[in-house]
């Protein structure tokens, strides 16, 4: 018995994909801003602070890295309202969840990016009068955010491919509006053969505009 | 039943499901290991039409969420004639995954190697094979392991994934004991607690060996 394919029933179903892909990108775009606010945050107390900050930052780094993402979008969406009272629907808790995750290898990357800011750049932005503040944001942010744009662009890209685990609490983002489709037209093979590229070619179109932006501002450890 | 109770009431079912996890991304990271390291040799040193494909796979594969993936292979394959049961078709689907990742990293072990290393094994006049064997392979591998191990803590983690199609691994059997007993927090805290446990110990692991192998610089 051979499979035919049939994709007719996948363009039928085209908005769900096309709207999943939205949904995919939105999540991704408010997850990596939250997780850089996290990553910037944490990576400064961390090389700024004073022991007690840095075990911290360490242990909220190395728990959420050491721990699949699938568990802690479980544990967000099904485990915490149940002793927490709070209440949020599939989409926040998965946004919540992917924020914290993805601040996690955000810390860890800015990290290493403002300790690549050179001793004698501080030091020289010392020597012309600016205040702590003025140095962090005129000479270390800068410096640092353009030293970690490679490992940036990447973990970016990782983070917009981990929204497809949305799918396990019904997000409907582009993997659930796949499953959507196999569940309700059974043509599962098509379902995935279209979303798959479409994963495919929107990281990599995401990874390519990064790559321009690092061509103009990257610069070298 | 307390939560604290359900957990230790369900250790040993979730220790048989750890075991399902360990086999899991064992097989995974030594299947894609040999593959792998192969497959990374052919792209580094091979001829074009060898490059051109592995290439394209390792860029193909990469771009895809494994989610999809694995998916796509249990769900796809049937559709060619291959039945695969679902441990097996999540096995599938992770290697193939991995070993794309394990191409990568060997062939950025090898090319960390300086140009006058292979030069230098040229100049005094050995062979290909034995350049590779005394000179580059005994550094690359240096280069190879840290990287590698974290790669293995990435397997542990994506083996949690085989619980889509139904594999009873740990987290498949979290998922089972809260179904019974309704006190998902403190089990999915057990649960995060134990994979924590394995996969920091391999991040250590691969720390100390990156200090360890540091002295090799250009």
């Amino acid at each position: 018995m051979n499979y035919h394919l049939n994709f007719n029933l996948i363009w039928r179903h085209s908005d769900k994909l096309i709207d999943g892909l939205l949904l995919s990108l939105q999540i991704a775009a408010i997850s990596i801003a939250i997780a850089m606010i996290i990553g910037l945050t944490l990576a400064l107390a961390y090389v700024d602070g004073n022991r007690l900050v840095r075990f911290a930052v360490a242990a909220y780094v190395e728990v959420i890295r050491n721990v699949p993402l699938l568990l802690l979008v479980y544990l967000m969406f099904y485990g915490l309202p149940t002793v927490v009272d709070i209440r949020y629907d599939a989409m926040t808790s998965f946004v919540a969840t992917l924020s914290i995750y993805g601040g996690a290898y955000l810390v860890e990357v800015l990290r290493a990016g403002l300790q690549a800011v050179p001793q004698g750049l501080i030091e020289a932005a010392k020597a012309i009068g600016l205040t702590p503040w003025q140095r962090l944001v005129y000479v270390r942010l800068p410096t640092a955010l353009r030293v970690s744009l490679p490992s940036l662009s990447n973990t970016f890209v990782s983070l917009f491919k981990d929204t497809s685990i949305a799918s396990v609490i019904a997000v409907p983002e582009l993997a659930y509006a796949a499953q959507w489709i196999n569940l309700n037209t059974f043509r599962i093979v098509e379902a995935y053969a279209v979303a798959t590229p479409v994963y495919l070619i929107t990281g990599y179109s995401i990874l390519f505009m990064l790559r321009l932006l690092e061509r103009r501002y990257a610069i070298a450890r | 039943m307390t939560g604290m109770q359900a957990a230790l009431n369900s250790l040993p079912f979730l220790l048989q499901g750890l075991v399902v996890t360990l086999e899991v991304s064992l097989l995974v990271v030594a299947l894609s290991l040999v593959i792998g390291v192969l497959l990374g040799m052919g792209v580094t040193f091979g001829p074009l039409p060898l490059r051109l494909p592995i290439r394209l796979y390792s860029d193909i594969i990469r771009g895809i969420p494994i989610l999809v993936l694995i998916f796509f292979i249990y769900y796809g394959l049937p559709a060619i004639q291959i039945n695969l049961d679902s441990l097996t078709a999540a096995v599938v689907a992770l290697t193939v995954f991995k070993t794309a990742q394990v191409i990568e990293i060997t062939r950025g072990a090898f090319q960390s190697i300086p140009k006058g290393q292979m030069e230098a094994a040229k100049a005094i006049g050995l062979v290909f094979r034995q350049r590779m064997t005394y000179v580059i392979i005994p550094q690359a591998t240096r280069r190879f392991i840290p990287p590698f191990i974290n790669s293995v803590v990435d397997a542990v983690k994506g083996s949690a994934l085989v619980s889509l199609l139904g594999v009873i691994d740990l987290m498949q059997a979290i998922q089972q004991v809260i179904g019974r007993t309704f006190v998902p927090l403190p089990l999915y805290v057990l649960g995060a607690f134990i994979y924590f446990v394995i996969n920091y110990s391999l991040s250590l692991l691969a720390r100390r060996m990156e200090a360890r192998f540091a002295y090799i610089r250009e």
